[in-house]
């Protein structure tokens, strides 16, 4: 009975083998819309892991599972090895989700003082206020801030119980380039501290900035996983766009050349690498004109990516 | 078991206790304060029923009788009724519409809030704002117009306003799990206003056609006020038990259909 009249120990999480959220092999369908579908993915203890995808890929409703907000069709969501919705579990996560309003006319520490009541061993104010940027805002109210710094609240009520996971759904969405680099370093300070960060992006700048891991979603399936770097290696890929006599076809025997589009009285290819396509082109087509190189989109990346996971696919069958 | 554990766990039971009291209490505080600061809700819910008691019990009829008192005093409980109906109503569903609809209430389920504070947060202001409506009401018949009444008479027709403010936000949580947060204010209104006539709120019942009295006899204001009125001596001689039991019973279904409403939300997401 000495145990019992003891504090109950918090369980160390130093230990990165941990999985602390997962979800397996689970799927969610919105009516006809399958969200979901066969996903596994897991987050290990003191990790930082960026779910990419582009918007309708199913980021949030894999947040909302892993923060219980919804049950999933079949599949498992664990959470610290149990239920999501377990008040104990709830105590030790903190959530930013992506909100149409919050409450205008609550000032700002009052918003940060109503979640940390709910929290058993929350940050101090000034602590928090601190760590989201908001030391000189804490008496405005809600309605008079600005998006990023409305957006820095909503960080400050995710992290103000002190909790040992944190869910970011976009939390830089609609925020220009300087708060955004200024919440990135506030994550970065959470993730000092020890704190496990599952973090959704559609900007694979973002999750090259922030994550350790990033898993790439598209269409409710995980189609690529891997370090930053190795996702960027996926990824990589140019747009040369000109106009040119050349045919679609002839277009498409250029070596490096994966996919060919028309585009007004232009066209578009993809290539990994630009250089030596450019220098088919060149020499193919001396009047070729209005020559573009760009960097890939990420659109064209996830097709790159969904083309690969199929190919695999069909090589295996 | 050693008396020791005992002891602690006591305090451990304890701390659990105040700890969720305190949230209850913040809970409650920070619903009221943003209500109070939300001039649509202040102007509507509390300047309505001021005004209108200004007007038709102040400045026009106050020196007339009616139905066996003053009309200042006739009027504190039918106005008191129709102010406790709005601010328990906006009080309630406006709030927990635009909640439901604009993804803040998610960010609470997701904290660990426990549920029912959030609720009760919300019945819990619609009672302040509701004193609030019923004690100026009552400060202004006393200054302005000549309205006396002994002490435990305004006791007890406070507490009959103040109670009578659940069925209404009862009501009000029914409604906020059906409208949408933009359709919650007009639909409260539609809802509110003609109920508040056809119940003899705003003219006298014994001056309302008489389809429209035999409708007022299963309209829930219709027996909060004639629960007031009797107070100050001019109800119409029902039995009281009757009135508090259809308020009771109106209740009680609002809270089946926000029942009703709790779990369609739970089951869309849960689905």
């Amino acid at each position: 009975m000495i145990a019992a009249s003891k504090q109950p120990q918090q369980a160390e999480i130093s230990n990165s083998d941990v999985i602390v959220a997962s979800l397996e092999g689970v799927s969610k369908n919105y009516g006809s819309v399958r969200a979901l579908r066969g996903v596994n993915f897991g987050v290990r203890a003191g990790e930082v892991v960026a779910l990419l995808g582009p918007n309708g890929a199913g980021k949030t409703t894999a947040v909302k599972l892993l923060l219980g907000l919804m049950l999933p069709n079949s599949g498992r969501v664990r959470v610290f090895g149990g239920d999501p919705t377990n008040p104990g579990n709830r105590m030790r996560t903190g959530a930013m989700l992506q909100v149409g309003r919050v409450p205008e006319t609550l000032r700002v520490r009052e918003h940060i003082d109503l979640f940390s009541t709910y929290y058993r061993k929350p940050l101090a104010l000034a602590e928090i206020l601190a760590a989201a940027g908001l030391e000189k805002l804490s008496d405005r109210r809600f309605s008079d801030l600005s998006g990023g710094q409305k957006q820095r609240v909503l960080f400050a009520l995710a992290i103000c119980g002190d909790p040992d996971l944190l869910f970011l759904d976009e939390p830089t969405v609609g925020l220009d380039v300087e708060a955004r680099r200024m919440l990135w370093d506030e994550i970065r300070r959470m993730v000092g501290r020890g704190k496990t960060v599952l973090l959704t992006t559609h900007y694979l700048q973002e999750a090259d900035a922030l994550a350790d891991r990033v898993a790439v979603i598209h269409e409710g399936e995980i189609i690529a996983e891997g370090s930053p770097s190795e996702i960027k290696a996926k990824t990589a890929g140019k747009r040369i766009r000109c106009v040119t006599s050349l045919s679609v076809s002839a277009l498409r025997q250029i070596a490096g050349v994966t996919d060919v589009k028309e585009d007004r009285e232009a066209v578009e290819l993809h290539a990994a690498e630009a250089e030596p396509v450019v220098r088919q082109l060149l020499a193919r087509d001396a009047q070729l004109s209005g020559l573009e190189i760009t960097s890939a989109g990420l659109e064209e990346a996830f097709l790159a990516l969904t083309h690969d996971a199929a190919r695999n696919e069909n090589s295996s069958n | 078991m050693s008396t020791e554990t005992i002891a602690l766990s006591d305090t451990q039971v304890h701390l659990a206790l105040s700890h969720t009291a305190i949230i209850y209490l913040k809970e409650a505080k920070y619903e009221f304060l943003k209500n109070l600061r939300l001039r649509v809700y202040t102007a509507s819910v509390l300047s309505f029923p001021i005004m209108f008691y200004v007007l038709f019990g102040l400045v026009l009829n106050s020196k007339q009788a009616i139905g066996g008192t003053t009309v200042p005093t006739y009027l504190i409980a039918t106005y008191g009724t129709f102010g406790v109906m709005g601010a328990s109503l906006f009080g309630t569903a406006a709030g927990l519409a635009s909640d439901r609809g604009l993804g803040w209430l998610q960010v609470k389920r997701a904290s660990p809030m426990p549920p029912f504070a959030y609720f009760a947060a919300k019945v819990i202001t619609s009672m302040i704002f509701s004193a609030v409506i019923v004690v100026a009401l009552f400060t202004l018949g006393v200054a302005l117009g000549g309205v006396r009444m002994p002490v435990a008479y305004f006791t007890k027709l406070l507490g009959t306003l103040v109670a009578g403010s659940l069925p209404f936000s009862a009501m009000g949580l029914a409604l906020g799990y059906f409208a949408g947060p933009n359709s919650a204010p007009p639909t409260i209104n539609l809802i509110y206003l003609p109920m508040s006539f056809c119940s003899g709120l705003w003219v006298p019942f014994m001056f309302l056609p008489k389809v429209v009295r035999q409708i007022a006899l299963v309209l829930p204001p219709y027996h909060l006020s004639q629960l007031a009125l009797g107070i100050v001596g001019a109800g119409r001689h029902e039995s009281n038990a009757a009135h508090w039991e259809v308020l009771l019973a109106f209740t009680m279904i609002c809270l089946g259909v926000a029942r009703i409403g709790f779990q369609r939300d739970q089951e869309k997401m849960y689905g």
